[in-house]
């Protein structure tokens, strides 16, 4: 099938204009790779403009971006941690597999130390493909 | 300090090294004496103190195991400790000792502790060879020898120290007779109905018990041993070796020639103050006696030294008051306990008699009509069950009436269900360490903290922080009721859960895996648990799958519960590289192995470490590169060490007897063989191993998890030491065993560590956890759970289905998929990681922030 994005960056995969009915969002981005590519509950690290981004995949399917880099191990790692949820609200969160800090996956923020957050991704999948978009602004970091 | 210097400090000389000599250096260390006293120690025996207590256990364990002092000296610089020091006399004019060697010592102040003597009483034929007594480690040491040769023996002294004898007797393989002149067993502690059935007992076991007998004398033969032992009203025994066991006199020869006022019945006398009657001269432990009357129990000896200390601190509260002479301890496997008013000597007292001949049990109470028309307790005596001691003991002289119907409290259990108690604040729980309920429950409470700082939250902590329970241990059972009862009673749970997603601990989650079947998480957590997990919860399921299935850890869905190194099969190291470590079994290597391991550490740029499981730590290796870095170690015989997982590390060997002219079994080999049998298997702990081929024990086997040592006849297995943070030795689970039964034991052992063990909990804290050696021993040894050949067959399962973990992922296309740097750029190294270089190799290096490909040339390892 024919990916309906725009890939750009050091992005290996396909690339090509267009929208679905559900992603109407022309926003350019970095592909990542397939969805399935990501086993549920796992992250891989990808390179979006030079930089490395963990993506992760939900129980749900639901994908999240943030930054590799673990601040308080100080290493690129976090996509390589387990992803559960914690609490009655099902936080979804990745564990850093350096110290074990845990991170909101939907803030980047450490839900072990809120003063401390990674930066977070803007992402989509768009036909079964996930594509990372530009760094949010971020908070508390 | 030099002789020409001041004498500024002053000086403070102990005369005996024993337990009580030792606890009073202790106290004087921890409370400050040495701040203003030199302390000169001397012990006359050739070792350090050592717990006499546990003597018996000497044969077990070895004499190491039972020393407080292994290195010699305390850490403490202004206390010396002199051993082979017999102090021949003492000036109080001049107020010095002299030693045998010559030298004289001053002092301000001297503390007598130099205990007592086997009492050997005048019997002719007493001085013949092969006879002995029963109160050093070098005692012990002639008795096992003599033991080797003697078909038969006896030990004179039924009492508690005589029992001891009998048992040390009888585990020697010896034929054992016990000759007691008083008409039962342990006349002090217990009555004839008890006496009588401790006797059956006894019998049972196979030892022959001859009481109301008189020792006439004790026949040689031509070359000066013991041959045989007459009586005066029954038949004489053939025998080839005797053990005084007819009590102790206090050594008071020192104090007696330098006029100290001395105790009638022998003693040094003192006042509550355990002063002697030279204001500079103090006595304490069994050379003492306090009001007259000398004490042989450590106890009373312990409080008597922490008095002393007080006393020369300038404290006036200490004071020795009497001591409490209960006792209860496990003789030739029976529990025998006597406490307080056991005999019923108090007027208008009761008794109340519980009595089981077949199952061989006795167990009395003794009660009084209080004011009230209650009853309160004064004291008791049990034999062959004495689990209610603990219970019991602290309810004699504490004021707390009996409930209604008080034979519950001796009624087996089923009988009489379980009656709650009320004990005061101030009930002594531990009488070995003076420790006092409201002291455990001080521990455990809200703001308290352990020396670690963290909070004290369990019984074992509670031992740990308080000492109750750290002695004998028989107090152990009212601990942990107290800490339950408190938590209860400020509406704490003790929670257990393994997590928030899991309303269950370990052994709980691991037997409701087994019993469903289960094998994907996502059926354990949709049937048990709530949530989608966590970091804890899912590598603990991982791995009790992987107990359980021992499949491939990277199989399927159960790859994203692993841990951080299992997931990846390697070390995760700080830089977000990861170290590879091969299996080098035993620590044994052939030269090709050696030079493709070192050949493959060049060629990836590693950075190589011998680590202390005797193999080799391959560090900085990026995650991509650990495909190939395996298939070159596989292509040349290799396999994954494991070193990632919570599983069996290695099992150290020294050379043993293959090479080493002391060794005297093939340590190597038997090392190999097990660390082969067990390589893979999960535990809730990483687990080690290590077998040494002699008494030497080159191997440090006993700071592992599981110890082999190698004895003339075959093996020693000891269980659940470890070093790390709070190192624990090993100890002795069974002697002298042959190949096929050591197998057998550990498998057994392994098995039940890994199916009931807390997650994270190593096998030390797991025995304390499950009731401590003795349980373990009933299970693998005794089999008394009859899950023996269970645990065996789980084993055999294990070892039937290992597979190279390394080999299988670098021959699975969807397993490697993993191993790239960006999923989207997998031929783009991480810039992110980082070295810099010490000492001709590469070390991990951490930067502050991100490094970007765009901004940052990547600073790589050589490639």
């Amino acid at each position: 099938m024919t990916h309906s994005v725009v890939g750009r960056g050091a992005s290996a995969g396909p690339g090509g204009r267009g929208a679905s009915a559900s992603e109407r969002r022309e926003t350019p981005g970095t592909v990542i790779c397939r969805l399935e590519q990501i086993r549920r509950e796992s992250g891989v690290t990808a390179l979006v403009e030079g930089e490395a981004v963990a993506v992760f995949r939900t129980y749900d399917d639901e994908v999240f971006a943030l930054s590799n880099f673990d601040p308080f191990g100080r290493a690129s790692v976090l996509s390589r941690g387990i992803v559960g949820t914690l609490g009655e609200d099902a936080v979804p969160f990745v564990a850093s597999p350096l110290l074990k800090q845990r991170f909101d996956l939907r803030t980047g923020v450490c839900l072990d130390d809120p003063a401390v957050a990674v930066a977070t991704y803007d992402v989509s999948v768009v036909d079964g493909v996930v594509v990372v978009g530009a760094r949010r602004e971020t908070i508390g970091s | 300090m030099s002789s020409g210097a001041p004498h500024l400090r002053k000086q403070l000389v102990v005369i005996g090294h024993g337990m009580v000599g030792h606890r009073f250096v202790q106290a004087a260390i921890e409370r400050g004496l040495t701040e203003t006293y030199d302390i000169l120690v001397l012990g006359e025996e050739p070792r350090p103190a050592y717990d006499r207590v546990a003597l018996t256990s000497f044969f077990d364990v070895g004499a190491e195991a039972l020393s407080y002092l292994p290195t010699g000296e305390y850490d403490d610089p202004r206390v010396t400790l002199r051993l082979e020091s017999e102090v021949t006399g003492l000036d109080r004019e001049e107020r010095t000792v002299s030693l045998a060697d010559g030298t004289t010592h001053r002092f301000d102040e001297l503390v007598l502790a130099t205990g007592a003597a086997p009492f050997v009483p005048p019997v002719p034929g007493h001085d013949l060879g092969n006879v002995f007594v029963y109160r050093t480690i070098e005692d012990l040491e002639a008795i096992r020898e003599a033991s080797k040769g003697a078909r038969a023996g006896a030990v004179i002294g039924g009492g508690l120290l005589g029992l001891e004898a009998a048992n040390a007797m009888h585990q020697l393989g010896v034929q054992t007779h016990v000759v007691e002149m008083a008409p039962r067993l342990m006349a002090v502690q217990i009555d004839d109905a008890g006496g009588a059935t401790l006797k059956r007992h006894i019998e049972e076991l196979g030892l022959s018990v001859h009481t109301g007998v008189m020792t006439e004398l004790i026949d040689g033969d031509a070359d000066g041993n013991v041959s045989a032992i007459k009586f005066k009203d029954e038949d004489p025994i053939d025998l080839d070796m005797v053990i005084f066991s007819a009590g102790i006199r206090p050594r008071d020869a020192l104090g007696r020639a330098a006029g100290l006022d001395i105790a009638e019945r022998g003693g040094v006398l003192v006042d509550e103050q355990c002063r002697t009657s030279d204001e500079h001269v103090w006595a304490i432990g069994e050379c003492a006696a306090p009001g007259g009357r000398m004490y042989g129990l450590v106890a009373p000896g312990y409080t008597m030294a922490e008095v002393v200390v007080d006393t020369l601190l300038g404290g006036t509260a200490g004071a020795f008051t009497g001591a409490d002479m209960s006792t209860k301890l496990k003789l030739l496997g029976v529990d025998v306990a006597s406490f307080g008013d056991a005999f019923g000597a108090a007027e208008d007292c009761l008794e109340l008699v519980f009595a089981d001949a077949v199952a061989g049990i006795y167990k009395k109470l003794v009660v009084a009509e209080n004011a009230t028309g209650g009853y309160e307790l004064l004291g008791g005596i049990l034999v062959g069950d004495a689990s209610a001691y603990g219970v019991l003991r602290p309810l004699v002289g504490s004021g707390i009436e009996l409930p209604e119907n008080p034979e519950e409290l001796i009624l087996p259990a089923g009988r009489g269900a379980g009656i709650e108690l009320g004990l005061p604040d101030d009930a002594q729980i531990c009488s070995c360490n003076n420790v006092t309920k409201a002291e455990i429950v001080a521990a455990v409470s809200e703001g308290s903290t352990t020396r670690d700082g963290e909070g004290c939250d369990s019984p074992a902590c509670v031992t740990k922080c308080t000492q109750a329970g750290a002695t004998c241990g028989s107090c152990k059972v009212v601990v942990k009721k107290i800490v339950e009862d408190h938590f209860a009673s400020v509406g704490k749970v003790v929670d257990t859960s393994l997590c928030e997603h899991f309303a269950m601990t370990r052994q709980e989650l691991f037997d409701t895996i087994a019993v469903h079947g289960y094998n994907r998480f996502d059926d354990i957590v949709a049937g048990h648990g709530r949530g989608r997990g966590c970091d804890i919860c899912k590598p603990t399921v991982a791995s009790i799958l992987a107990s359980l299935l021992n499949h491939h850890v990277l199989d399927g869905a159960n790859a994203t519960l692993q841990d951080t190194n299992d997931a990846y099969l390697a070390n995760l190291q700080k830089n977000g590289t990861y170290s590879v470590v091969p299996r080098i079994p035993g620590g044994e290597i052939t030269p090709d192995k050696l030079i493709v391991i070192g050949e493959v550490a060049r060629d990836y740029g590693l950075y190589t470490k011998i680590t202390g499981g005797q193999r080799i730590d391959l560090f900085g290796a990026r995650m991509e590169d650990l495909p190939a870095i395996w298939k070159r170690l596989v292509d040349a015989g290799m396999e994954s060490g494991h070193a990632y997982g919570k599983s069996l590390r290695t099992v150290k060997s020294c050379v043993g007897s293959t090479w080493c002219r002391y060794g005297v079994q093939d340590s190597v080999g038997m090392a190999i063989q097990l660390e082969l049998r067990y390589r893979g298997l999960r535990s809730p702990h990483k687990l080690k191993g290590g077998v040494s081929g002699c008494a030497r024990e080159c191997a440090e086997a006993r700071s592992k998890d599981f110890g082999i040592i190698a004895t003339d006849k075959g093996w020693n297995l000891y269980v659940c030491g470890n070093g790390g943070a709070i190192p624990s030795h090993a100890q002795l689970l069974a002697g002298d065993l042959d190949d096929e039964t050591l197998i057998r034991y550990l498998d057994r052992f392994l098995m039940y560590y890994i199916r009931t063990a807390d997650r994270l909990q190593r096998t030390s804290y797991w025995m304390d956890q499950i009731g401590g050696l003795d349980r373990i021993r009933e299970v693998v040894v005794d089999d008394s759970l009859g899950l023996g050949s269970e645990l065996e067959a789980a084993m055999d399962t294990h070892v039937d289905s290992y597979f190279d973990e390394w080999k299988a992922t670098i021959e699975d296309p969807e397993k490697m998929a993993r191993f790239v740097s960006f999923v989207n750029a997998p031929g783009t190294p991480d810039p992110n990681i980082t070295f810099r270089e010490e000492r001709g190799q590469i070390q991990a290096a951490n930067n502050d922030a991100p490094v970007s490909l765009g901004t940052t040339i990547p600073v790589g390892a050589p490639r």
